[in-house]
């Protein structure tokens, strides 16, 4: 007799019940020996310590499984999942077009670069060219978003130091840039901006003016933190010399962004595989010494500087012309068109329906986010949806420097630590 | 009697009107001390916001003034929760282990009392000649360092009878921090004590009232020792490391909520008031001030004596919005390392400048060797620590290997 899952499955012997196969299972010798791993649980002077995914200084739903002997960590074991859901997959369902709503939330800290990064994916597998003033559009919106995001590190950078005014401070900072944001996006957080073949909207009026604004308002703040945080006796002795790591570590690691710079090793994509039109903008790659966590601090900080730097060349070089590529399987026509045009209300319905067909293959285009390598992995089978679409999040990656970094320090040092990687569990999780 | 000690009222005949005025003492600094927590709690808030450019509490009441109350009243009507693996009557006690002696040392505070001409703080009301203080034990600040090293009691029980692994955390961090700054509290105090000559507060204020502030007397080192000593006995930040939100939670009082996080609240408020209060008897010279409209002198000393505590409650504010928490070992470096040896070092001089006075010797030679005894035990100990430092590092480093 067979039943229905037999059935599905083929032959008998190989029938999988779900309760027993796909979930991984270890038999008794493997399941001893991975306990006999944790040798010291039975010791008296030590204390499992499980931090998350509910506290103040976990960056959302991170969980820290810590092996302590009094404040001291020996052994730590991140534990993630808590935020998993199912973009990555969520995306097969999604057309192209639609395929940007997605990805912007992922890292809700910096999602135009999320945004940009599946939009040059889509870009490449089409093989089309976007106008250089979209481009240049996208530079001008991302270095703004890295600012932002790194401002954001700076506040909670402060407040798990226990400086509870610099969260504010860094939010006041973020909250101008997210002002000049919504202004352009119509949105904080999560624009949808930055979509294949172009940006949503070209900039409203009087752009110039609000950027130049921001360009007065954050350096002269940004030396306000150096006082109250780069020169501060206490703040220094608690970031000087924790979380040390050295080049060949952070590599072996595949850490990427400030992590990876602040080990000395300059490993910028800006500079080193340039994608829009970084070639023709001048900036410094900012790199650290010592590869602690009073490195990555103050990575993020001048890197603030150096996005200004090439927001304020933005301004004298932006382009004029089209924000987004004319080509009409592409983009969709002006709402004006469709009233005239029967293939303009076609061209407008088959995009929002359907989609537009990518053709087949497959493709892998990283752009510097402020945490590191952002990569997009897009699989087509020439149909309106990616047949596989996968993030490298940065995030994700440099999660695993953390048994290493926080190996031997105090609590208050891996509460350090944790805050100058600086994950964003959205995109750890996807 | 002793207790109340070398209070005038109680030297004469006590009879129902002494009674009553002692009655009403306490009555007026029990609701004081309850008044002045509350605008505290609003003060720092407002104050805090302000640095942080937001508005703070605005709704209850005028300038939002009756927040606290709101809060209170709000933790009054919550559930009562003990974890179901606690001690439960060590849980339920450590409130009261914290609240009970901030309580008690603002009794031997003096808040007014007429000091001029040498006349002791004494005030005559209803008749009976009386000091402006609920009691002037002989034992003074004594009484002061044994009751908070009651709290200590309060924290560390709270803290371990929770059954739960980040109090217990912040349990061993209090005990440690608060013995360990205790004594060097101690040794700033001991100063003053040589100065004045007594340890009731009222006799230390005396000796204040004519402009010559212990501040000035002991040569300023011990009061900022004092401030640094008291900050960390307060666990107030920078040295809140007992409840470090951002590390442990909300370290000891993490599993302890409605009124008996409400009764942590008060007592650390309250103990932040008294703290100020024991600082500026000691050092500021309590209520004594300028008695500027004659007509109503008796006024003045409180406003005097508020006025100051005001200033050291905008300082721990201050401090709060601005320092970033130190860490468990730096703290410990801290305490034992700099303030210990330096207000010890401290004292001996001043137990040295008081010898020379007596004895008639030279007080710049005894500054000059009191100096050099103390710099050439400064460079000892930093060699000591320096040395030790080295060694463990190579310890660790063969390890590592």
């Amino acid at each position: 007799m067979t039943n229905g899952k037999e059935l599905l499955l083929g032959e008998p012997e190989r029938v999988f019940r779900r309760e027993e196969s796909p979930v991984l299972r270890l038999n008794e010798e493997e399941a001893n020996a991975a306990i006999d791993d944790t040798d010291a649980l039975d010791d008296d002077h030590r204390m499992i310590l499980n931090m998350g995914p509910s506290h103040p200084s976990t960056h959302g739903v991170l969980r820290l499984m810590l092996e302590m002997e009094g404040e001291t960590i020996l052994r730590s074991k991140p534990v993630i999942g808590y935020l998993h859901t199912g973009m990555e997959k969520t995306a097969e369902g999604l057309s192209y077009l639609q395929g940007a709503t997605n990805v912007t939330r992922m890292d809700y800290a910096a999602p135009l670069f999320s945004e940009l990064a599946f939009s040059l994916t889509v870009e490449k597998l089409l093989n089309i060219d976007v106008p250089p003033r979209a481009t240049w559009i996208r530079m001008l919106m991302c270095e703004l978003n890295r600012v932002s995001s790194h401002l954001l590190f700076q506040a909670t950078n402060g407040m798990d130091l226990g400086a509870v005014s610099m969260m504010i401070y860094g939010w006041r900072e973020r909250e101008e840039v997210l002002r000049f944001f919504e202004k352009v996006t119509g949105l904080r957080m999560n624009h949808n901006y930055i979509r294949p073949g172009g940006v949503a909207a070209d900039l409203p009026d009087g752009w110039r003016e609000d950027v130049k604004k921001l360009l007065e308002i954050i350096p002269p703040r940004l030396e306000e933190y150096d006082i109250l945080q780069t020169g501060q006796p206490i703040f220094r002795e608690r970031l000087q010399g924790v979380g040390v790591m050295n080049p060949a570590e952070a590599l072996a690691l595949s850490a990427t962004g400030p992590i990876l710079r602040s080990t000395g090793y300059a490993w910028d994509l800006r500079r080193h595989m340039p994608y829009l039109a970084y070639d023709e903008v001048d900036f410094d790659v900012v790199v650290g010494t010592y590869g602690d966590c009073f490195d990555r601090f103050a990575i993020r900080l001048n890197e603030i500087r150096e996005s200004l730097k090439i927001i304020e060349q933005i301004l004298e070089l932006m382009p004029e012309g089209d924000y987004r590529i004319q080509n009409k399987k592409v983009t969709p026509p002006p709402r004006a068109r469709i009233d005239e045009s029967m293939e303009a209300l076609i061209h407008h319905f088959k995009i929002f329906t359907e989609g537009f067909h990518v053709p087949e293959g497959e493709v892998y285009v990283a752009v510097e986010s402020p945490r590191g390598e952002l990569g997009c992995y897009i699989v087509s089978d020439g149909g309106p949806n990616p047949y596989r679409m996968h993030i490298r999040g940065p995030s994700f990656v440099n999660l695993q420097t953390l048994p290493h970094l926080m190996e031997g320090g105090l609590i208050a040092d891996g509460v350090a630590v944790i805050s100058s990687v600086d994950p964003i569990m959205g995109e750890v999780d996807r | 009697m002793m207790i109340l000690g070398t209070d005038p009222l109680l030297s004469g005949n006590v009879d129902l009107t002494v009674v009553l005025i002692v009655l009403m003492k306490v009555g007026i600094a029990f609701a004081f001390l309850l008044v002045a927590v509350m605008l505290m709690i609003w003060f720092e808030r407002k104050l805090i916001s302000d640095m942080q450019n937001r508005i703070g509490p605005s709704v209850a009441g005028p300038w939002g003034i009756l927040q606290t109350l709101a809060d209170g009243i709000k933790l009054f009507f919550k559930e009562d929760l003990i974890p179901e693996r606690s001690d439960r009557f060590v849980f339920k006690l450590a409130p009261y282990l914290s609240l009970i002696p901030a309580f008690l040392v603002f009794a031997i505070v003096p808040i007014g009392g007429d000091f001029r001409n040498d006349n002791g703080g004494v005030v005559t009301w209803f008749g009976h000649e009386t000091l402006v203080q609920v009691a002037d034990p002989p034992i003074g600040v004594l009484f002061f360092l044994a009751t908070s090293s009651i709290a200590v009691y309060g924290v560390m029980l709270a803290g371990w009878s929770s059954g739960s692994k980040y109090p217990l955390l912040g349990a061993v961090r209090s005990s440690a921090q608060m013995i360990s700054y205790e004594a060097a509290l101690g040794l700033s105090i001991a100063t003053v004590f040589l100065m004045s000559g007594t340890l009731s507060t009222n006799g230390i204020v005396s000796e204040q009232s004519t402009w010559n502030w212990n501040l000035v007397t002991t040569g300023v080192v011990p009061f900022i020792i004092f401030v640094i000593a008291g900050t960390a006995e307060l666990n107030r930040p920078p040295f809140d490391l007992v409840e470090a939100e951002q590390e442990l939670v909300g370290g000891f009082h993490t599993e302890y909520s409605a009124l008996r996080f409400a009764l942590f609240f008060l007592a650390e408020f309250m103990n932040v008031i008294t703290m100020s209060a024991i600082a500026v008897t000691l050092f500021l010279g309590g209520p004594n001030g300028p008695i500027l409209i004659e007509a109503i002198p008796w006024i003045w000393p409180p406003i005097w004596f508020f006025l100051k505590v005001g200033v050291f409650l905008f300082v721990f504010v201050w401090l709060r919005a601005t320092l970033p928490r130190l860490r468990y070992d730096q703290l410990m470096d801290l305490g034992w390392k700099i303030l210990i040896p330096a207000s010890l070092g401290w004292f001996l001089l001043i137990a040295a400048l008081n010898i020379a006075n007596d004895q008639g010797w030279q007080s710049w030679i005894v500054i000059l060797v009191g100096l050099t005894v103390i710099s050439v035990g400064a460079l000892a100990l930093m060699a000591a620590v320096r040395k030790a430092k080295i060694q463990r590092a190579s310890q660790a480093f063969e390890e590592a290997n």
